[in-house]
């Protein structure tokens, strides 16, 4: 057998003169930290479960099981309803992973090597939540396709749709960083799964998801009317079935400014210190 | 540009505290460029605190410490491009394959990604995992791993190395193998690091090797210093011819000033404490004519010297006793 004390040095390769400090570098950084999520997703497809079968086991119980009584008898237009309130729900429900992952990652070790490597510490963090985008176009079609399938229908045209793609991503890129922070903070995978569920499950049905808030108790009326979830289901019920979208769209990007400039500070302060 | 200096590590004075426990409690450390430093020390001595705090994973309680000039706080960014850091538990990515990791490790050292490949092709020939490069690094053996995490750490030829105990775990061969990587990056100019719980390891590697027991530097020497420091040498004599065996007795006896041992083939040994013993002895053998078979000193073996620094090891007194009673 070779081992490697009969091999020979290694031939000297360029091992270029560190590039100029560009504003790209930072980003090709990030951008092959990305890389490197998504070859990991490509290989472990049974991560996808939460921007595929997940909501589309949703939307079916939903649809089937409560669609008749909560839609007063008429199901089809209760699944129009239901469609951009899932895709809130599963856009929050999504965000949980990417605080895992790095939690996995850190435990592991894996970061040790990065925070040795001469890149900007933010780097792998941006990196992760960039890969997420991936994900999450994933789930906006899958889920819109399913629900075509079944029956629902946009009544406005592609540039609404498109429209509704972007608030989506856009709100999904900012509201992710809660996990991150999450990531950082808790202890184990498992903890950051069951810490994010316990903020996620409340946003997601104290809203406008499911159903119209009219009948709910005054407080959690109050409730949810300042969710930032009720507010992306806004937007996206008036874009793709028609109808006011000004307030729902200026609330969703007060809560995406929110978001960035509470939580991506905190979750690469909690980055910087963990250990 | 860093000031010029001529030691690439330099501490002094690194202390950190992990709630109660005093982790680092004083510890001064110093490589000359192109060097092999050991850090020896029981488990829980503070190696790993000390190489991650040099390596800008951890900020230090109090003290300073620079690597080829640059201090790990203040320019740690300097820092980070001098250094390769090999940690005490493999950080390879188990869901990329052994080449996607290297690459990756190129890519954000900037390469471009053809110079990545190139890099992480010829890192991996020379580690012998060529055949694995495509497998998931997930599925290699420990030895394999420990390698490919060895290998990352030195695609962008750093010029200062630290390994965290890069043998734990190898066997014998594999362990001989890591040594001839060793000592090939100081025939490149590298500088290094390294630490490990194997006297041998530190005896066979290190020019200088630094003793660590909870959080403080209890010695450091040179190997040969060391076992020095810890004296009780051997002066062992057999002379050609077993009828001259009186004669040396005596001689070292005068040598040493103490009763000699009789050695199976005939010889005496006795313990020797100056280094003129050998000249001495040499000198009186000739004088009395006696035709050498065997003259040997044989120094204490780190292990020796190791429990005797940290008093974890058996006590030779203690010993003594029991096989007399
Ligand atoms: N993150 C941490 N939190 C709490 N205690 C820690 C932490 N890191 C290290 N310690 C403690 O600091 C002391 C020194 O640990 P360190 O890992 O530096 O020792 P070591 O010499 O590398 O040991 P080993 O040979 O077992 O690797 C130990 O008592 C350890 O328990
Ligand atoms: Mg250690």
């Amino acid at each position: 057998m070779t081992t490697i004390a009969e091999r020979p040095a290694p031939t000297p390769v360029d091992v270029a003169a560190p590039a100029a400090a560009g504003p790209l570098r930072p980003l090709r950084h990030a951008l092959a930290l990305a890389g490197r999520s998504l070859v990991k997703t490509a290989r472990t497809p049974e991560a996808l479960i939460d921007v595929t079968i997940q909501p589309v086991i949703f939307l079916v119980l939903f649809t089937y099981i409560f669609g008749g009584a909560l839609g007063g008898g008429d199901r089809t237009s209760y699944l129009q309803y239901l469609v951009p309130g899932l895709l809130g729900q599963s856009i929050a429900l999504a965000g949980v992973s990417l605080g895992v992952n790095l939690n996995t990652d850190i435990s592991k070790g894996v970061f040790d090597r990065f925070r040795s490597l001469p890149i900007s510490r933010s780097a792998p963090l941006v990196g992760a939540v960039l890969a997420d985008v991936v994900r999450y176009l994933i789930l906006f079609c899958f889920l819109m396709g399913f629900a075509f399938l079944i029956g629902f229908r946009v009544q406005t045209g592609p540039v609404e749709l498109l429209a509704a793609l972007g608030v989506s991503m856009a709100f999904a890129l900012s509201f992710c960083w809660l996990s991150v922070l999450v990531g950082m903070l808790v202890r184990t995978p498992g903890a950051v799964q069951g810490f994010m569920f316990l903020l996620v499950l409340p946003l997601s049905f104290g809203s406008s998801v499911f159903v119209d808030s009219s009948t709910m108790p005054g407080w959690l009326q109050h409730f949810v009317e300042v969710n930032p979830i009720t507010h992306l289901v806004g937007v996206v019920r008036g874009l793709l079935l028609g109808g006011p979208v000004a307030s729902d769209l200026a609330w969703t990007g007060g809560w995406i400014a929110v978001f960035l400039a509470v939580f991506v500070p905190l979750a690469l302060r909690a980055y910087n210190r963990r250990a | 540009m860093p000031p010029t200096t001529d030691y690439a590590i330099e501490a002094e004075g690194l202390r950190k505290r992990f709630g109660t426990t005093q982790a680092l409690d004083g510890v001064d450390l110093r490589v000359g460029q192109g060097r092999v430093l050991g850090v020896l020390g029981p488990n829980g001595a503070g190696k790993t605190t000390a190489v991650r705090i040099l390596a800008t994973l951890l900020r230090p309680d109090a003290g300073s410490a620079r690597i080829g000039g640059f201090d790990v706080v203040r320019d740690a960014a300097s820092v980070r491009r001098t250094i390769g850091l090999t940690g005490q538990y493999a950080s390879v990515d188990e869901d990329l394959t052994g080449v996607q990791n290297l690459v990756l490790i190129g890519r954000l050292l900037d390469l471009s990604g053809r110079d990545a490949r190139r890099r992480a092709a010829e890192l991996l020939e020379w580690f012998d995992l060529a055949e694995a490069g495509g497998r998931r690094a997930g599925t290699y053996s420990g030895g394999m791993r420990r390698r490919l995490d060895l290998a990352a750490s030195l695609v962008g030829r750093p010029a200062v190395v630290f390994l965290d105990e890069p043998t734990t775990g190898l066997d014998p061969a594999k362990r001989e193998d890591m040594w001839t990587v060793v000592r090939s990056l100081v025939a490149e100019g590298s500088t290094v690091l390294l630490t490990t719980q194997y006297l041998e390891e530190a005896d066979q590697l290190a020019d200088e090797i630094t003793v660590i027991d909870h959080g403080r530097v209890i010695a450091h020497d040179t190997p040969l210093g060391l076992k020095r420091q810890a004296g009780n040498r051997t002066l062992s004599v057999t002379p050609a011819d077993p009828a001259q065996r009186a004669q040396v007795a005596e001689l070292l006896a005068a040598i040493s000033g103490e009763e000699p041992v009789a050695l199976p083939a005939g010889g005496s040994s006795v313990p020797v404490v100056d280094d003129e013993a050998v000249t001495a002895a040499v000198a009186g053998l000739a004088a009395r004519g006696v035709v050498v078979g065997e003259l040997s000193l044989h120094l204490p073996t780190l292990d020796e010297v190791f429990s005797a620094l940290t008093q974890t090891g058996p006590q030779p007194l203690a010993n003594d006793q029991e096989v007399a009673a």
